[in-house]
């Protein structure tokens, strides 16, 4: 029971440092103070997080690895962008932007349904391929399509919004994306996929419905991706399809693994932490992604390798912690000593 | 007809060049049970490793290429051993993610030293061509054709007759076991890291003097590709990975000269999913049953 509660909390202080984060940084957005590059930023970087958590649900909760989660967000991108485009002249944003973010969710759900049929099949690998593959397909899909500005990329004209009125919006669905995070990992059917991640044929046996728990999983995710995906192309002039290929895919897929598997605050903070991370480095130009793949091989070196963990789990503030309260119970049981056959 | 011909001569380059990439995935993958994503990179290495081999070092072009699969060869090896081999014991997907970190720093290593713009891949001599049934067929192809053909009939005979190819055979069956047999699984690992990268090194030789312009991007999309080309006949099994190969490259062309040039990537990767929706372990993959 105590352990539950402490997980709970977790994810609870997740969402009220992000909420917090939020409020300071609208704070100091509507006053003027936030510099433009910054400013620049928040949307995106919201947009990573909605992806990053959603990745998560797919390879954390389910475990199953998808490399085509770019696919869901192009898709959501422009239908729904299509549609925000379409409406500009007619309904006013607090009604139009919503929409667009439902519509460019729900195809972007339909293209989950579709990618996650074969995932009832294939498994590992297999599965990784075939989302790549759908990525990709989506992606020549788009830019050999006339309706969305083929290979010169889409005009978002009229439905183009900048930080200060898209931040609301951008502000809703992250919210909203940890909190449906966080409710599905604690619910009956979190607990489902959970156990169909961890051995199928188990879960199966006590009567989980596997294939209605992985389509769920895929269009759910699909869903926020699409989502954040409109939201994102509103934050640009022009977006081009080919911006959506299977390296975006594998950027969120590196957000996921190195906030850690399933943890909603893992996923959130990695999303800032990377994508804020760049910027800052611009100054070195060249060696900046030169730093980034160092820095990526060395935590999963120092995360992944029995004796470099050991070595680093030392300084951990968590380890700190335990052995404080060990010290503190090994005192106290000198203190009084246990009673003998009290247990009996 | 001769746009047959000639769509299926240039679909067989195409995909001996895929299929030698995607033998060292497949090898890799069977063996150390990752996948490399950092292999596409290897080639665009040996790719430059030509180009300043002969245009800086002025080497003949047969020691040139023997230069590439040596620098391409010794990369692989200090790959596997400074990044993969920590992480033996690891959840796969640290291996991936390590890979990616790989494949991320190799391009822009490559970007730093050679610079941003595309550099061409030099030629290394005339081959003679010839013509049948009115189709031209050039001296490069045939080389890459042939030279593919002698490289995948001798690593099979390796594979099945070498001690270390039944070293490699037993690592990718049961590595436990393999190592109660007294087989160093670390160096059996080592040297399928240094064939395979070998091989990449061949692949960019012929890469490089079909579509001559190499920039530090340029392995990443063959990669993939070959990286497909394996799953379609099975990862881990090396018949699957020529066989995948070839038919990758010829449905590309096929597609691009009969469908259209826009879609041939779609119609690859739709291809992919159909074939695995129906052999969910790709064309010769071994099917293994699930033990409860």
């Amino acid at each position: 029971m105590r352990r539950k509660s402490i997980k709970i909390s977790k994810d609870l202080l997740t969402l009220a440092l992000v909420a917090g984060l939020y409020t300071v940084l609208a704070f100091l957005l509507y006053r003027g103070s936030l510099s433009r590059q910054a400013s620049n930023m928040l949307i995106p970087v919201s947009v990573y997080v909605v992806m990053a958590v959603s990745l998560n649900l797919v390879v954390g909760l389910l475990g199953e690895l998808s490399l085509g989660h770019a696919g869901f967000m192009s898709v959501g991108l422009f239908s729904g962008c299509l549609v925000s485009i379409a409406l500009a002249e007619r309904l006013p944003d607090p009604v139009r932007i919503p929409l667009s973010m439902i519509v460019g969710g729900l195809v972007a759900a339909v293209f989950g349904f579709v990618v996650g049929l074969p995932a009832l099949r294939l498994r590992g690998d297999y599965l990784a391929i075939v989302t790549l593959a759908c990525c990709e397909i989506i992606k020549s899909m788009i830019t050999n399509l006339k309706l969305t500005g083929g290979a010169r990329g889409l005009n978002i004209g009229p439905a183009y919004r900048d930080a200060r009125a898209l931040l609301p919006y951008a502000v809703v669905l992250v919210l909203l994306t940890i909190l449906v995070m966080m409710n599905l990992k604690k619910s009956k059917q979190g607990r489902a996929i959970m156990a169909i991640r961890d051995n199928r044929i188990a879960a199966e046996s006590v009567g989980i419905n596997v294939t209605y728990y992985k389509l769920a999983v895929f269009i759910l995710a699909a869903f926020f991706a699409g989502a954040a995906g409109t939201l994102y192309g509103h934050c640009f002039a022009n977006v081009k399809a080919t911006s959506f290929d299977y390296n975006l895919s594998i950027e969120i897929l590196v957000i996921v693994v190195l906030g850690g598997m399933g943890s909603i605050g893992g996923s959130v903070f990695a999303a800032i932490l990377l994508r804020v991370l760049p910027e800052m480095l611009r100054g070195f130009q060249n060696a900046r992604m030169l730093i980034y793949a160092v820095v990526l091989i060395l935590v999963m070196l120092a995360t992944g390798n029995p004796t470099l963990k050991a070595f680093f789990d030392r300084f951990r503030p968590a380890r700190l912690k335990k052995k404080l309260s060990e010290a503190i119970l090994a005192r106290k049981a000198k203190a009084d000593p246990p009673q003998e056959g009290g247990a009996a | 007809m001769t746009i047959f011909l000639r769509t299926l001569i240039s679909g067989l380059n195409l995909g001996s060049i895929y299929a030698l990439i995607a033998l060292g995935y497949s090898m890799v993958y069977g063996i150390a049970k990752m996948l490399n994503f950092a292999h596409g990179d290897i080639i665009m290495i040996g790719a430059y490793t030509g180009i300043v081999a002969v245009m800086t070092m002025n080497f003949p072009p047969l020691i040139a290429i023997l230069t590439s699969i040596l620098v391409c060869s010794l990369l692989g090896m200090l790959i596997e051993t400074l990044a993969y081999k920590p992480l033996r014991q690891a959840p796969s997907l640290s291996v991936l993610i390590t890979a990616i970190g790989v494949s991320y720093l190799l391009q822009n290593l490559a970007l730093l030293i050679f610079g941003s713009e595309q550099k061409a891949y030099p030629t290394l001599g005339a081959f003679p061509g010839f013509t049948v049934l009115g189709v031209k067929v050039d001296g490069m192809t045939v080389l890459t054709l042939t030279v593919t053909a002698v490289i995948m009939i001798g690593l099979t005979l390796f594979i099945n007759l070498s001690r270390m190819g039944k070293a490699m055979r037993a690592v990718s069956e049961d590595r436990g076991a393999a190592e109660l047999m007294g087989i160093s699984v670390n160096r059996t690992i080592l040297i399928t890291f240094a064939i395979g990268s070998a091989l990449a090194a061949v692949a960019s030789t012929f890469y490089g003097m079909t579509y001559v312009y190499i920039k530090p991007t340029t392995g990443s999309m063959p990669g993939i590709k070959a990286f497909t080309a394996a799953v379609f006949g099975g990862i881990g099994s090396l018949p699957g990975a020529m066989l995948g190969g070839i038919l990758l490259g010829l449905i590309e062309q096929f597609a691009k000269a009969y469908i259209s040039t826009l879609w041939s990537d779609a119609i690859v990767f739709g291809v992919l999913v159909l074939v695995l929706i129906v052999r969910p372990s790709g064309l010769l993959g071994k099917k293994r049953a699930e033990k409860v």
